[in-house]
């Protein structure tokens, strides 16, 4: 009946037509799953997708809207540069775990000075910790040839182990009576990260997220790097030719990623969390992957992506709450959207041709 | 209306609406709220939860709201956000029922001191209008213990324990203290899985104990998957946590420990629709009816169901206390005399093994 056929270029309306169907066929496929769960489907997508930006707790969930995506968005930005450029750093779960742990540790050996000096430092020392735990796969893959799929990938496994280290041991709240957990942030006024303007949710991670998404659209646009990275990504062997060196460019994609990963953790440890506790890891370095591929590997769909992506999550909640959906269908909701975004994608790189005359 | 009177609104509103009124003379009607660490279908403790709430309905019809609850929510910032939703959503009392919600809770409660909140198995009230709650479990293990010492054929009993905090801690104990009781040559083995609810992690954990030789394994998380990895290999024995866990008799079974909140859930929201709510902190147990021994199976010997039941009934007739010295703990200092029990400040904050367990506390 039809055939599939190779563009020979990737159709430029299909690579941003693509990330917006799939959230309409996200929408529609959902709603059938909750019309099965024999709730109104159109009562739910309204509460996912509406009700967070214009319902009627709005001031407060857009806010939280923002809480959501800055990290998401801050991982993404960094992982796309590596991924344009076919460095595969599966890892910033671990960057991020990490990257908490070094801000927060750095912060939490100050208490309970206060100095408007402390909260840079750790800002420096969160990213730091993300960056060390990056050059682990870097260093590895440019000088022993390994996989930085799986090294990075391994990596979080370590990190997770270190952090229930960190809250049941070397980080623990002293006056916690025994409990795990570090202090908390909120008693410890020059290592938090507030909101700044209070009950907005932009809190400094969140203001970190829009600076690197405009200073990654500069590097990409008008930087050397920036070209290096689209040129190894879409022509390795012309770029080995122009000069770029492919041990220096697995170590700043890997180190950048990384930086911003565990930037993003020390923000969020130091704000929304509060704390350095066991489970503080709640996934962001791997949702932050489909974020980086819905946006399109672009700083500014990235943006976009972010936001939508954390509009499912907080949406999701009311749906679950308001409507009694359960969590599992919500979660159902949110594997759609990848699902369909990597079913559709499809369109950017083929063609589809109706075969005439005879059926087959 | 431009946006910032429409912020400004906002803000007015959310003020009247949750600052200045003071209920003291009950309720007409009580919206009860509920946060769960896991699904209802887990078969274990936020399931036992949701039996509570189902009851809190059934008991009041009209009077009463239950239809509200979130599953699943994360142990850390999400919580908040939830809480809040709550809040702002009309919600008169909110149940959060997992250790790792007490700062989260502490936290949405300062922002609205109408709204009750009632935190299960925390220590924080930084709040009037948070209330805690809890079970005496140890009491359970104890009961538990006592089967496991008697029943061991390799004499290695082995615990899941879910996170390292005073309340796993202290229900090890009280196993393995009466354990040794009956059987001074047991020994304990202790895996750390590091999440309330995560049958894949917790089934490997039963595993690896397994293939080391324990043939008693308890289990202090939420899914039925130890007693499912228990089944697999004959001789070997565990308990229902949190819920009776029925699918799983006569064995491997052989009894179990039951959370019954529904009474206390009852009691709290009564208290409000009548009026006589106040900040509490509350440690039910075997007496109360709170903590449930679940049927001790034909799976056990006789003598052995006795002992157990004994114990049970001890514990509830207030003539024995779980931690009564002499009890050293693991680094041979003493913690009680000769005839002393534990004071419950001691249990809410423990934070050691007793002597004779080789396994370590993450530190």
């Amino acid at each position: 009946m039809f055939t599939l056929e190779k563009r020979p270029s990737p159709s430029q309306f299909w690579i941003w037509a693509t990330p917006v169907l799939a959230v309409a066929l996200t929408m529609l496929a959902g709603g059938g799953l909750f019309a099965l769960l024999g709730k109104n489907p159109v009562d739910a997508i309204r509460t996912i997708f509406w009700d967070p930006l214009f319902g009627e707790f709005a001031f407060y969930l857009r806010g939280q809207l923002l809480v959501k995506a800055g990290p998401l968005i801050l991982i993404a930005v960094g992982l796309s540069l590596g991924f344009r450029a076919g460095i595969w750093n599966i890892g910033a779960e671990g960057q991020y775990i990490m990257g908490a742990i070094f801000g927060a540790g750095v912060g939490l050996a100050m208490f309970p000075t206060e100095s408007r000096w402390i909260f840079p430092v750790m800002i420096v020392a969160g990213a730091f910790g993300g960056w060390l735990w990056a050059m682990i796969p870097a260093i590895l893959k440019t000088r022993f040839n390994t996989n930085e799929i799986l090294v990075s990938l391994m990596l979080v496994y370590v990190a997770q182990t270190i952090l229930s280290k960190a809250a049941t041991g070397f980080l623990r709240n002293p006056e916690g009576m025994g409990f795990p957990g570090s202090r908390n942030f909120s008693s410890f006024p020059a290592a938090r990260n507030t909101d700044l303007i209070a009950g907005s949710g932009m809190h400094w991670g969140v203001v970190a997220a829009f600076i690197t998404v405009i200073a990654a659209y500069v590097l990409l646009q008008r930087h050397i790097l920036g070209f290096q990275i689209k040129l190894a990504g879409q022509a390795p062997r012309a770029a080995r030719f122009a000069g770029v060196a492919p041990t220096r460019l697995v170590v700043m994609c890997l180190g950048i990623s990384g930086a911003l990963a565990g930037l993003a953790g020390m923000f969020e440890v130091t704000g929304p969390a509060g704390q350095v506790t066991i489970d503080f890891a709640s996934g962001y370095g791997f949702t932050a992957i489909i974020v980086a591929f819905l946006g399109r590997l672009n700083p500014l769909g990235i943006l976009l992506a972010g936001l939508v992506m954390a509009l499912t999550y907080v949406g999701g909640e009311m749906a679950s709450t308001n409507l009694g959906l359960p969590s599992a269908a919500i979660q159902a909701f949110q594997g759609m959207l990848l699902f369909f975004l990597l079913a559709v994608d499809l369109l950017s790189n083929y063609r589809i041709r109706f075969l005439k005359g005879r059926a087959v | 209306m431009n946006r910032r009177t429409l912020m400004a609104s906002a803000a007015i509103g959310l003020t009247l609406a949750f600052g200045g009124t003071a209920h003291a003379q009950g309720m007409d009607k009580v919206k009860a709220c509920f946060v769960y660490v896991g699904p209802v279908g887990d078969g274990g403790w936020t399931y036992q939860h949701e039996q509570g709430r189902l009851a809190l309905q059934a008991e009041f019809g009209d009077k009463v709201d239950a239809s509200t609850y979130q599953e699943n929510v994360p142990e850390g910032a999400d919580a908040a956000r939830v809480l809040t939703q709550m809040a702002l959503g009309g919600c008169n009392i909110i149940f959060t029922t997992s250790f790792g919600f007490m700062d989260a809770t502490n936290e949405v409660a300062g922002k609205f001191p109408n709204v009750k909140f009632e935190h299960a198995t925390g220590f924080k009230r930084d709040h009037e209008n948070v209330s805690s709650y809890n079970a005496r479990f140890y009491e359970g293990r104890a009961v538990q213990g006592v089967i496991a010492g008697m029943m061991t054929e390799s004499n290695k009993i082995g615990y899941i324990g879910s996170f390292p905090i005073p309340e796993v801690i202290m229900g090890i104990n009280a196993y393995y203290l009466a354990a040794k009781e009956v059987n001074p040559d047991v020994e304990l083995s202790v895996v750390w899985a590091y999440t309330w609810f995560d049958p894949a992690k917790e089934a490997d954990a039963a595993k690896a104990m397994i293939e080391q030789g324990v043939d008693v394994v308890a289990a202090h998380t939420d899914s039925t998957a130890p007693l499912a990895e228990a089944a697999k290999t004959p001789g070997v024995i565990g308990f229902g946590q949190a819920s009776d866990m029925t699918a799983y008799k006569p064995s491997p079974r052989v009894s179990s420990i039951i959370d019954n909140w529904a009474p206390y859930y009852i009691e709290r929201v009564g208290q409000l629709l009548d009026g006589t709510y106040e900040q509490a902190d509350t440690w039910a147990g075997i007496k109360d009816g709170e903590v449930e021994i679940g049927e001790i199976t034909e799976a056990v010997p006789a003598e052995v169901k006795a002992a157990a039941e004994k114990m049970r009934d001890d514990i509830a007739a207030g003539t024995h206390h779980p931690f009564t010295g002499p009890i050293n703990k693991k680094d041979g200092t003493v913690w009680l005399a000769e005839g002393e029990t534990a004071p419950d400040g001691d249990l809410l904050g423990m934070s050691f093994f007793v002597e004779g367990i080789t396994a370590d506390i993450p530190k």
